[in-house]
């Protein structure tokens, strides 16, 4: 089954190797003091994506991703490692957006690119940690989803299975396509860039790069349509205002605290609705959520 | 981690000018844009690649290759039913590779290769060997894929070489029982059936790297009833015909990745490459060259490990109140470790553009007459790969050595001990040393350059560069050894004894390959002197003195004490 593959990615600062410039004294992130990355649970769901493509032969890979234009970097990244087109969403208008209205932008995109089977993300981004995109694009698509996707175990006849990670343990679900998988880190690494298609897409770009004195390959990009990566605005992708970038972000940041963890402090609930009750009145009260 | 970005002395290597004229030749003046995709429009966008690439192979190898190596280590590979099963962690690494695209470097890229300089490569194998040189070998032997594209027929390259590319192994089978460094004794036998129209090969090779290959070049006695090399003849006999087995794998030293296997041909169907009894003299002759860069290079990755390790341990650990890198005796070894690994890698990378103008022409050779001055450009360039190959492998594999030896005593006790990765570079340096032709018989091949004075033509021509002021003191002192060195030679021909001249090759060889390390680390200073001024200083030191010690020896050289010997 010919399979069309959408692959969510989001460039990140690498808050893997935090030097001691990566805060700034009001506790935001100093970007230039870290490098720009692939998110690396992005690179297990790009993987997830490529494995459907081997066992799917004619299956098409896209990468969407949100963000300024170095975020084609990302783009090329993807293609070095298998993808087939990349798609950079990019507006001024969706500035400052939080897991909202970067949902409702994503799967806004999703919508423009429109034929879809299967949607895949990382689980949560290394600079926000919040796992809400994922979840939240599903939602807006109105698909299944699959969260925490460890391996994908079967597919035939639009019914895909997933071992997905559980505490304490994996369970393994089973949702008709079109669907949307959450990809954990614990799933299988990224296959390596190739370097074929590295000495072959390093020359993609997107038509404001082309654009750019500095590009070299107008004549290989009128030939080689994979070397035109796609750059999409609010307006192309028909989106409101009103809900992208800072306007449509309800999370308002308070106060940004370092905190060191001393102890290790957890509690366990059963899933009876009347600890689930409790629970969450407990989150509301500490003001975690509401 | 990155291997190479984090190595600026190895990225200086591809600023090379000569690269320029190289990677023009190699890509036809950029004539294959626009047939392969992957090809590039002209030299910057080539040079692009390769960083890319390399930058690439050196994040592989710092974040895979090298934690597996100890994996591998423990693991080993096995004999199950006449096949060799490798790790479970070397299985890892060759997916790897063949999933990034890196088995067919430099194969041409009509049979899927990258069509990569042999410099590149040579930084490439460097990256790979640095992390684990067992494994270096598995993924170096792509390179006999080479022997099949110069000497072998269309039909040939067109089968094997698309299958190198796409991740088939490689294996040079020639060691026998009784023939290892002497190669012209060989027995294993090959058979031409004349109803079937094909060879057959019977017999037993011994020591062969990864013996259990997809494809094997065998050297074989196509002629029966001869003796010597002229009755030789190479072959390709492939894995998939089942006539091929692995009856052990040696217990060895170092290189536990590595298998070192005891191959038994049954019997099996194999394909004659190039001509009858070209075998030895000429084909296995310039697979063996490309496996002594290879083998250098290895050499070259281990003495860049080695002085890592000792570099990191020193800054880190503390005796007597400080760091011990402090101590003079300890930084002593250190920076004469760092001087031996810079002078040792210029040698390589000027080998390798050598052999790479080398091939350039032989290609061009084949695909047209040479016009007279490219005939004359293509007997210097080759003359000179032919020269320094001996003098690289036999010394870098000796620097190897050295550098292993002091990395273990710079850690102490803790050095002998199988915690440290110290030991196993230890370990796996004592092959280099041995393997694909032994430092003595590196001496053989070199000594007649010595003998012939080319090798001091060699050194006018490196030395003929305009330096800055403050480094001509060292240029005089290299001038000076490179004097010496004509004394030494003008000393013992003056003995007209082939015996003398064979005892003391060694001597006349070590203070000829120091003096030319020191002179090209002397252009790398010129090119980069922040980089490379203070190896300069001291690696022209530390050869002074080898060179006092070789001289002192030669001078007061009678027939009387060769006779001590006796």
């Amino acid at each position: 089954m010919e399979l069309n593959i959408i692959v969510l990615a989001k460039q990140v600062p690498d808050t893997r190797n935090v030097g001691e410039q990566a805060m700034n004294a009001d506790g935001t992130i100093n970007r230039a003091a870290l490098p720009a990355v692939f998110n690396p649970e992005d690179l297990n769901a790009l993987e997830q994506a490529l494995l459907l493509k081997d066992s799917n032969p004619g299956s098409k890979v896209t990468v969407l991703t949100m963000g300024p234009a170095r975020a084609a970097d990302i783009l090329r990244e993807a293609l070095y490692r298998g993808a087939d087109e990349g798609v950079l969403l990019t507006d001024r208008a969706f500035a400052g957006a939080d897991t909202l209205a970067t949902s409702y932008a994503l799967s806004t995109a999703v919508r423009k690119i429109g034929k879809f089977d299967i949607v895949l993300c990382g689980r949560q981004a290394i600079d926000g940690d919040t796992a809400q995109v994922g979840p939240q694009v599903a939602q807006m698509l109105g698909l299944p989803q699959i969260t925490c996707v460890r391996k994908v175990l079967s597919m035939n006849d639009g019914v895909l299975v997933a071992e997905r990670g559980i505490e304490n343990g994996v369970e393994v679900v089973k949702a008709s396509l079109p669907l949307l998988l959450t990809v954990e880190g614990v799933a299988a690494p990224c296959r390596p860039r190739n370097a074929y298609r590295m000495l072959r897409f390093h020359r993609a770009a997107t038509p404001s790069e082309q654009a750019s004195e500095g590009y070299r390959y107008s004549s290989q990009a009128k030939s080689d349509e994979a070397l035109c990566l796609k750059e999409w605005s609010l307006e192309y992708i028909g989106g409101d205002a009103s809900r992208c970038g800072l306007s449509g972000s309800p999370t308002k940041v308070k106060k940004v605290e370092n905190i060191v963890f001393r102890a290790k402090e957890s509690k366990r609930y059963s899933s009876s609705d009347c600890d689930l009750k409790a629970l969450v009145a407990e989150l509301v009260e500490n003001h975690t959520i509401g | 981690m990155n291997y190479y970005s984090e190595n600026r002395e190895l990225q200086h290597f591809l600023k090379h000018p000569l690269l320029q004229r190289i990677v023009a030749m190699k890509e036809r003046d950029y004539s294959q844009a626009g047939e392969f995709a992957y090809a590039p429009i002209d030299f910057s966008e080539a040079m692009e690649g390769y960083e890319g690439v390399l930058q690439l192979v050196g994040e592989m190898c710092a974040d895979v290759v090298a934690p597996n190596a100890a994996r591998i280590e423990e693991d080993g590979p096995k004999v199950v039913d006449g096949r060799v099963v490798y790790a479970p962690a070397t299985e890892e690494n060759l997916d790897l590779f063949k999933k990034a695209g890196l088995m067919g470097v430099s194969l041409p890229r009509r049979f899927g290769g990258l069509n990569f300089p042999v410099a590149v490569f040579t930084m490439m194998q460097e990256l790979v060997c640095r992390a684990d040189a067992g494994f270096g070998n598995l993924w170096g032997l792509q390179d006999c894929a080479a022997t099949i594209n110069n000497f072998g027929n269309d039909g040939q390259r067109e089968r094997y070489l698309p299958m190198v590319s796409a991740g088939a192994t490689m294996s040079m089978d020639l060691t026998e029982p009784d023939a290892g460094s002497d190669l012209q004794s060989a027995r294993l036998k090959a058979t031409y059936s004349e109803e079937e129209g094909c060879w057959y090969l019977d017999g037993v090779k011994r020591f062969i790297t990864n013996g259990d290959s997809d494809i094997h070049l065998v050297l074989a006695r196509s002629e029966e009833g001869s003796v010597d090399g002229r009755g030789l003849s190479l072959f390709i006999c492939e894995k998939s015909c089942g006539r091929v087995k692995t009856r052990r794998i040696e217990d060895k030293m170092g290189i536990h990745g590595s298998p070192t296997c005891e191959v038994v041909f049954d019997h099996a169907p194999a394909e004659l490459c190039g001509s009858r009894k070209m075998g030895l003299i000429k084909y296995v002759m310039s697979l063996m060259n490309g496996a002594r860069l290879g083998i250098a290079t290895q050499s070259v990755a281990i003495a860049q490990a080695a002085y890592s390790e000792a570099a990191d341990y020193a800054r880190s650990r503390k005796q007597f109140g400080k760091t011990i890198i402090n101590l003079p005796p300890v930084y002593e070894m250190v920076g004469t470790m760092k001087a031996r690994l810079d002078a040792a890698r210029s040698l390589l990378y000027e080998t390798a553009r050598n052999v790479d103008m080398s091939y350039q022409f032989a290609d061009l050779a084949r695909e047209r007459t040479l016009a007279p001055e490219e005939r004359t450009e293509s007997k210097f360039f080759s003359k000179k790969a032919d020269a320094l190959t001996p003098l690289i492998k036999g010394m870098g594999s000796e620097i190897a050595n050295m550098n292993a030896y002091d990395a273990v005593q710079v850690h102490g006790g803790s050095g002998y001990m199988r915690d440290y990765l110290c030991e196993r570079l230890y370990r796996d340096a004592r092959i280099t040393s041995i393997y694909e032709g032994t430092t003595q018989l590196q001496v053989v091949a070199a000594i007649r350059y010595a003998a012939s004075g080319y090798y001091k033509e060699l050194l006018d021509e490196y030395l003929a560069i305009d330096v800055p002021e403050q480094l001509k003191p060292l240029r005089e002192r290299i001038i000076s050894m490179a004097e010496s060195y004509k004394a030494a030679l003008e000393k013992v021909q003056a003995l007209e004894s082939q015996e003398a001249l064979d005892f003391l090759a060694r001597r006349i060889y070590e203070i000829a390959a120091y003096s030319i390390m020191a002179s090209l680390l002397m252009r790398d200073a010129v090119a980069d002197e922040a980089l490379f001024s203070a190896s300069l200083h001291r690696f022209v030191a530390v050869a002074e003195s080898v060179l006092a010690a070789h001289t002192a020896y030669i001078g007061n050289f009678t027939m009387e004490l060769l006779n001590q010997y006796k």
